[in-house]
């Protein structure tokens, strides 16, 4: 046994890739192995919770046992003594400085945004939010201490049903009631598509809580200068978490710096301001030192921001060739106790997504956001589109077999066709590029989907008690979010652009600074990839910093599968910056014109001459200034913001293979095939990996995952073993492919893959369980369809 | 205090400990050995997975006093000769993490399982981790990178 080398893992890494990958012309397109591995896989990381200062103190969180309540009396007091513990704190404590944490998307004109104090200081409003603190010298007597505390609740009615929420007698979450906003959207004459419709098909989904459950549970750490602050925080958004920390504590925005380190996965989870960041902030600052807390998973599946909960009410008018001419969507959406950062804007983005791939005379959209006392919800692995897609995808499985037609041919009927784009769809977006058919086709044929069918059909007449089904999910989705201008139009309160700097340094070394914050994509890698593209330097001198607003000082952060689509495209324009200004350097040194150069393999050449610059030469003679021209400065360093014109439109066909055993309702994913157009690809390894994980939460969805609350509103729940993520046991192997058709919306033609398969694998498995059970007279079963659910369904039906 | 002795990546320490540490925070937060990290708190995930005198554990579930006299290996201790050990390097080739956070309990976690079976098929793989949880890559290639690491391992001690 002995400590790793680092130059010799290095050395290992490099070696692994020449030997796996063949001489390429162009690093975009390659399957990059990726740069962030060694750190990870040698257990040298950066997580948050891995950091020290000197004389760091540690915060645990008291937190209601009750869904409602009054705070009648609170007492510190018992914890102050206490080994070990430096200091107790209540909510009255922090009530003159911790603001209100933010909403950023008032969806509608009738919303109301409630006051959200980190801390509760009179009521509580959900199981699990913070009433009280301790700070000790470890979290061993921090959590000791947390016993000595005694809080006085009266309790209140809690308020858990949409529905019921609704009705003028139901108790209230807030003075202003339970209704938090509604929006509506129409588009074409809704009436005259039912008035006139051969066939009407109305269902009722319900699109159960999740929780996002990222490996890594938060942690936070703030610490002080007396004057100035810094925070780490397992976050996907430094940017945005420092603007809103000056906003709600008053804390002026630059004495304040955030930084992601190593963040352990996210999928909207970390897409927060959160009351513990809020609260550490206020800590550090009345402490005058160091304070760290680290979650617990129990603390987190209460307390990190739950995903989807709605009840969508769909209503679909078709013609009898399955033609369908209008679609209407009623939504209630569980906004739980609070409206968090992006909470109301998540079922609004499922808006333009409930036409997905298809064109239609009619459309009208409707939402309620509704306050109970449960956990907030907010951005989750999709955030609206897989609740959308859900809905659409699956309705249309119930349109196939109202008409007895095969599932792909009425979307085929209904689909944008390839010589179309760019389409503007019913609800008002262009969608630049596409080939449904293309996609369908290549799915198709990897699947067997002919030979399964039969299988299924084989299986039907022996009265197979194992029966086959097959699930079609044909999606699409918007994504790269987003460009401003339609941020703005919907809203929301910020921009969605993103920010990228490139440093040449002396040695010809690059230095790439993103907005973007990765927790797991491998931005480091793919941005790389562009970079010594763009530049024509080796993939290995180039390094990408990130995560910190005092690196990384502008940056609207990861989230909406945006990095690559946004923020990639910034580092590439910036990088354009980098050529412009070293041309100029070059046509000097050269003495000729810099129209007379060209760029090629990294280097200025003099057109039908050996005369050249390379880009490092440059940067060296950048450095030393020795001979600049008149006007240019001594660095080629330049960076650049990217706002796209448009959302990218991902699409793809996934078709899913399932056994139901119809004796015991036990679902088997006999196989997985889904083809995605992501556009032009950066790093098909990346790529892949982001499908195989999307598809992998979906499923889980489908099967396995749901956040249950009891009658008094406590979460059941709270832990991994009674919330079932899944296994490698419980999943199957997907297998991929692509097609491509280039996004026109920015020069990489990227879309974005990040949340893709999530949003497509849901409906396709539970369109397969629904089909093979269709015979037994089932056309829904409620997810996560587990063995027990199914197998009730197969009881209510059987004579 | 009960005082105990354990060996951690070939380092001897003593250390005095509550009866209540658990061996994680032990590892974390005494020896400064964060490369384990900590993923819950009913051992479902397997993040925190160490050898423990050469079997994998959950180090969440044991207690520091418990592993008094053992020796301890960490994803930090994995490698040997300054190299990292074939099972990391697959889990590199093969792309099987994505942010990482689950990867020291799934290596350490892959590695036993090749104890019981070092050829395993792709459903003894499955199985074998089912007590490790990652939510970034569907488990698609953990599964391969784990074959890799095996065929790797089985070269490696035919040839040495």
């Amino acid at each position: 046994m002995s400590e790793l080398d680092p130059e010799r893992v290095a050395e290992q890494i490099a070696q692994s890739d020449q030997i796996n990958e063949p001489v390429a012309t162009s690093e975009v397109g390659r399957p990059r192995k990726r740069k962030e591995d060694a750190r990870l896989l040698t257990g040298r990381t950066q997580w948050t919770d891995n950091l020290s200062r000197p004389g760091m103190l540690h915060v645990m969180f008291l937190r209601s046992p009750m869904a409602h309540a009054r705070i009648t009396g609170i007492d510190v007091s018992g914890a102050r003594g206490l080994p070990g513990v430096v200091a107790a704190f209540s909510g009255q404590d922090f009530a003159a400085e911790q603001g209100s944490l933010p909403c950023a998307w008032p969806v509608s004109e009738d919303i109301v945004i409630p006051d959200h104090p980190p801390m509760a200081v009179s009521e509580v409003r959900y199981v699990g939010e913070a009433v009280a603190c301790v700070v000790a010298t470890d979290r061993y007597r921090a959590a000791d201490a947390l016993e000595a505390i005694e809080v006085d609740y009266e309790p209140l009615p809690a308020v858990l049903d949409m529905n019921e929420a609704l009705s003028p007698d139901s108790p209230k979450v807030h003075e202003a009631g339970n209704k938090a906003f509604s929006a509506k959207i129409n588009s074409g004459d809704l009436d005259a598509a039912f008035r006139d419709a051969a066939v009407v098909i109305d269902r009722t989904y319900i699109q159960q809580r999740l929780i996002p459950s990222a490996m890594e549970p938060r942690a936070v750490l703030a610490d002080t200068d007396g004057e100035a602050f810094t925070l780490w925080s397992a976050t996907q958004i430094p940017h945005v978490l420092r603007v809103m920390l000056a906003v709600v504590t008053g804390i002026p925005e630059h004495k304040i710096r955030v930084i992601a380190p190593d963040v352990g996965g996210g999928f909207g989870s970390k897409l927060q301001v959160t009351a513990e960041e809020v609260l550490c902030l206020l800590l550090a600052r009345k402490l005058g030192k160091p304070v760290k807390w680290n979650e617990s998973r129990s603390e987190g599946n209460l307390t990190v921001h739950h995903g989807r909960d709605q009840i969508q009410h769909i209503r679909l008018a078709a013609d009898a060739d399955g033609r369908v001419r209008g679609l209407q969507v009623n939504l209630l959406a569980d906004m739980g106790a609070y409206l968090m950062l992006v909470t109301p804007g998540v079922p609004m983005l499922g808006a333009a997504m409930f036409n997905a791939i298809y064109k239609w005379d009619a459309y009208e959209f409707g939402c309620t956001g509704v306050f109970t006392t449960k956990m907030p919800t907010d951005a989750y692995r999709g955030a609206g589109r897989p609740e959308a897609t859900f809905g659409i995808e699956r309705v249309m499985d119930e349109l196939a077999a109202e008409l007895k037609m095969d599932p792909v041919e009425v979307r085929r009927r209904n689909w944008i066709k390839h010589e179309e784009f760019p389409y503007t769809t019913i609800s008002g977006l262009t969608y630049d590029s596409g080939n449904y058919e293309a996609a369908t086709e290549k799915a198709m044929s990897m699947f067997g989907y002919d030979k399964l069918r039969a299988e299924q059909a084989d299986r039907r007449d022996r009265g197979d008690p194992v029966q086959l089904g097959i699930g079609v999910s044909t999606y699409t989705e918007m994504c790269g979010l987003a460009p401003s201008r339609m941020l703005g139009e919907a809203n929301y309160g910020a921009g969605g652009w993103e920010h990228g700097a490139v440093r040449m340094l002396p040695t010809g070394k690059v230095e790439v600074i993103t907005g973007t914050s990765p927790h797991g994509q491998g931005h480091v890698t793919s941005w790389s990839q562009i970079v010594a593209d763009a530049l024509g330097v080796p993939f290995d001198d180039v390094t990408v910093l990130h995560g910190d607003t005092a690196i990384a000082h502008k940056g609207m952060d990861t989230y909406g599968s945006r990095s690559l689509v946004v923020g990639g495209i910034a580092v590439l324009k910036a990088c354009d910056k980098v050529k412009d200004k070293a041309r100029k350097l070059a046509a000097h040194l050269l003495e000729c014109s810099p129209d007379d150069l060209e760029f090629d393999a990294g280097a200025f050449k003099v057109r039908g001459t050996d005369s050249q610059k390379t880009i490092q030469e440059l940067a060296y003679s950048a450095f030393t200034a020795h001979a600049l021209p008149e006007g240019v400065e001594a660095r080629l360093d330049s960076e650049a913001t990217f706002d796209p014109e448009n959302y990218s439109f991902p699409h793809g066909t996934h078709l899913c293979a399932v056994e139901v055993d119809t004796e015991t309702g036990m679902v088997r994913i006999r196989s997985y095939v889904a083809v995605d157009d992501v556009g032009k690809v950066v790093n098909p390894l990346i790529v892949e990996g982001q499908v195989h994980g999307g598809i992998a939460q979906g499923v889980a969805q489908a099967l396995y995952e749901e956040a249950v609350y009891d009658s008094e509103g406590n979460l059941l729940t709270t832990t991994m073993a009674d919330y079932l993520l899944p296994s490698a046991a419980d999943l199957p192997d997907f297998t991929l492919d692509r097609t491509e058709s280039p996004a026109t919306s920015n020069p990489l033609g990227v879309k974005g893959v990040g949340e893709a398969g999530t949003i497509a694998s849901t409906p396709a498995v539970v369109n397969a369980i629904v089909d093979a059970l269709r015979p037994h007279g089932i056309s829904d079963v409620q997810m996560p369809c587990t063995p027990e659910r199914v197998w009730r369904a197969l009881e209510g039906v059987r004579p | 205090m009960p005082r105990i002795t354990v060996t951690v990546d070939g380092i001897q320490y003593e250390e005095d400990v509550e009866p209540r540490l658990l061996l994680v925070h032990l590892l974390r937060e005494r020896l400064g050995k964060t490369g384990t990290p900590v993923g819950c708190d009913t051992s479902n995930c397997g993040a925190c997975t160490v050898m423990l005198d050469g079997k994998s554990v959950k180090s969440c579930s044991v207690l520091a006093v418990q592993a008094d006299g053992c020796d301890i290996v960490t994803i930090e201790g994995l490698g040997a000769n300054g190299s990292m050990h074939p099972m990391q390097r697959a889990f590199h080739e093969e792309h099987a993490l994505q942010c990482g956070y689950c990867t020291p309990g799934m290596v350490m976690a892959a590695i036993d399982l090749l104890r019981d079976d070092p050829e395993p098929s792709e459903e003894t793989i499955r199985q074998g981790l089912e007590g490790n949880l990652c939510r970034c890559t569907g488990y698609c290639n953990i599964v391969r990178a784990v074959r890799r690491g095996a065929q790797e391992m089985g070269q490696a001690v035919s040839t040495s």
